[in-house]
């Protein structure tokens, strides 16, 4: 056990600290999940890019630094700390990406990537049907072969995308097998959402931003080119996106740590504390913060050893979904009878707005009764049925 | 690799091979030599111990922390945590922590080298006057002064855990040491570590064998979250205390505030398995003729000794709320 950082990962860590000192936006950017916000966190994201930072685990070739897993884990650290944008790339870079590198062909690779991390493409993630939520299984959207377009027709909904309205395209699962069921016979589907034939109608969210989107698709012409993995291999494809999107990626401590200090920082500003409780509530979030990171390095030098995420990454979803609910519940309650201010000055407001992201995080991802099914089943061992 | 060089290969946060390796080691001596027999002798017998002392002075167990010029493997916490881990599995009725993990650093010569070999045992008083095993020890550490048991003025209480043979003393003890509570905290969140494992396995196990309703109650899925909470409060206080470990191998600033989260931790993780170990079980887990209670009992025991969740988690927020500086944030 060594838990010091090399010389080059604290050079590192300094250079991230000061260009995004000097870069990140001020006042913060309107939210993203709006049609004005999400166009000024495109021009955040190719300022990203074009200093190399929007990507830093990727190769240089496609804009990123080679970066080690630990180096990704500071840099988050330093983003977050600095209370940098959020990232509306996020679904192409963290859920798409990782799928590309590991099955995509190089042909998609060079024509997606460089584009999907300089916002110049931005993705958004077609998972969820109106039958298909956390049983995934149950996607009944199709595709039919077409050989005379060269490709795939396309029908069906997907519901809940997370900045649909916005994105130009969609990555998601379609029935191509008709007589396969659950989760056999799907095939994973890079789509234009500009296609003729797809409609996008968004849907206003808890917050008040149009962050979701219902997605129609009709007869929508998608070329072989645009198929990931194999055809009738989706289940599989798409599980390889999910494992990072509940493990490492999605969500790293960095987010938490600097959410505890920001928490830790509103108790300070009070100096009237009426309820003792609510002390401890402070100190819990911020260790449980803090236990994240080190269960966070725990794995990266599992996987850095050779090891993969498994089902364990289970256990991170609910561990930082249900702190950041946490976390959040009790800024809330700092703040107590101002908390529903939402049009406050300063960093007020942004509480009631992080409380209200952060109750979609025990859903979002696989809900946390499947991922406690998941730990049950996958880590533990137990009868599926 | 176990890398201690500031500035060397970077964060690398897994034991050594060798550690591992001794891990594996202690956790096969007892498996075989402390089934859940002997932790139930030790109820009962004169001594409330296993007679295992001298072979885990030989196994290397006990002089761990000594130097090897006394006998010892002149190692640091970071070679003790995993075997003190194994003592909790196993439910070890022995004053491992109090021996291993506090009083051998502070014995001088002769004294550290009998310790090393398990020749004597030595004990310490709890910061609440609590002394365990005082009638079967050759010292007890006293605040800051190493004692002989018959010098004392001792009372013998029973505790829930019968194979604790518990004292205690009066005046209540202080100690200006705060790394040996630090130390004490830390084996003990080690040792809650191990218990807390221990029923989870052994529940996960219970729960694939018993049938109701025709299939395993396993399959049911409240007795799956039950099972993957205590999963989640495990996977979270394990790096925990490793972290801890290192800091005070390294006698890192940070140290008394990583032990209290790795106890504060450790503790409600054993609380909650000994709590769902007990409902998954239902009324044969309510039963002294059944072994879950061995452990469960053990777990409320040390979930409170050395400061419990609660009085840890108000030290760290003392350190963080309330002094001068941000907390520590990379």
């Amino acid at each position: 056990v060594d838990l010091t950082f090399t010389e080059s990962e604290e050079a590192f860590r300094a250079e991230a600290r000061e260009w995004l000192e000097a870069n990140v936006p001020r006042p913060p950017l309107p939210s993203g999940d709006t049609r004005d916000g999400f166009a000024r966190h495109k021009e955040w994201e190719r300022t990203l890019f074009d200093a190399r930072w929007a990507v830093v685990s990727w190769p240089e070739e496609y804009g990123g630094r080679d970066a080690s897993l630990m180096e990704w884990l500071i840099f988050e650290e330093e983003y977050y700390r600095a209370g940098a944008p959020q990232r509306v790339t996020q679904n192409g870079i963290f859920l798409l990406a990782p799928t590309l590198f590991e099955l995509g062909t190089k042909e998609q690779q060079d024509r997606i990537l460089a584009k999907m991390a300089s916002a110049e493409e931005t993705w958004c993630q077609g998972w969820s049907e109106p039958n298909a939520g956390s049983d995934l299984a149950g996607i009944n959207s199709r595709a039919v072969r077409n050989d005379a377009g060269g490709g795939w027709r396309l029908s069906g909904q997907k519901t809940w995308t997370t900045r649909g309205a916005f994105c130009d395209r969609l990555f998601g699962l379609f029935r191509t097998d008709p007589d396969a069921e659950r989760h056999h016979g799907l095939t994973y589907f890079l789509v234009d959402l500009r296609a003729e034939g797809v409609t996008v109608r968004p849907v206003e969210r808890l917050d008040g931003d149009e962050g979701f989107a219902e997605v129609f698709l009709d007869d929508v012409l998608v070329p072989d080119r645009d198929v990931l993995g194999a055809v009738n291999e989706g289940w599989r494809v798409a599980m390889a996106t999910t494992g990072s999107e509940r493990g490492l990626t999605l969500r790293s401590p960095g987010r938490f740590m600097a959410a505890a200090v920001r928490l830790i920082e509103l108790y300070r500003a009070q100096t009237d504390h009426a309820d003792p409780t609510v002390r401890d509530a402070v100190v819990r979030a911020w260790m449980d913060a803090d236990a994240y990171r080190w269960q966070t390095f725990w794995t990266v030098t599992r996987l850095m050893d050779g090891g993969r995420t498994g089902p364990e990454a289970s256990l991170v979803k609910i561990f930082w979904s249900e702190l950041d609910v946490r976390l959040h519940e009790t800024a809330l309650r700092l703040l107590g009878a101002d908390a529903e201010l939402v049009d406050a000055d300063g960093g007020e407001a942004a509480w009631m707005k992080g409380w209200q992201f952060a109750l979609s995080g025990p859903i979002y991802a696989g809900t946390n009764e499947i991922q406690r099914n998941v730990v049950a089943e996958r880590v533990l061992g137990l009868p599926r049925r | 690799v176990c890398s201690v060089s500031p500035g060397g290969d970077g964060v690398r946060f897994a034991f050594t091979d060798h550690q591992l390796a001794m891990r594996d080691a202690v956790r096969g001596f007892l498996e075989k030599e402390c089934p859940p027999k002997v932790v139930r002798d030790a109820w009962t017998n004169d001594t409330g111990r296993s007679g295992l002392w001298s072979r885990l002075g030989e196994l290397g167990v006990l002089g761990v922390l000594a130097p090897e010029a006394h006998g010892g493997f002149g190692g640091s916490f970071l070679d003790l945590v995993l075997l003190l881990e194994e003592t909790g599995r196993a439910a070890l009725p022995e004053p491992v922590v109090e021996h291993a993990a506090v009083a051998v650093p502070l014995l001088d010569g002769a004294r550290a080298e009998a310790a090393a070999a398990g020749d004597i045992t030595v004990t310490v008083a709890a910061p609440t006057g609590v002394v365990p095993n005082a009638d079967t020890v050759d010292l007890v550490l006293v605040g800051d002064d190493f004692a002989e048991p018959g010098s004392l003025q001792l009372r013998q209480r029973a505790s829930v855990d019968g194979s604790r043979r518990l004292f205690v003393i009066e005046p209540v003890p202080t100690s200006t040491d705060g790394d040996a509570f630090d130390r004490a905290a830390l084996g003990i969140a080690a040792q809650l570590v191990g218990l807390a494992a221990h029923m989870l396995t052994t529940t996960v196990a219970y729960a694939k064998e018993r049938r109701q309703f025709g299939v395993p109650i396993g399959s049911f899925q409240a007795v799956k979250h039950h099972l993957a909470n205590v999963a989640l409060a495990l996977e979270f206080a394990r790096p925990v205390v490793y972290r801890a470990a290192w800091s005070v191998a390294h006698g890192d600033d940070g140290r008394s505030v990583h032990v209290s989260a790795a106890k504060a931790r450790a503790s409600e993780a054993a609380l909650l398995a000994g709590r769902v170990a007990l409902q998954v079980h239902g009324a044969i887990g309510y039963t002294t003729e059944y072994d879950l209670h061995l452990w469960m009992k053990r777990a409320w025991a040390l979930a409170a000794s050395w400061g419990d969740a609660a009085w840890h988690d108000g030290r760290v927020g003392r350190a963080i709320l309330d002094a001068d500086h941000s907390p520590k944030e990379q």
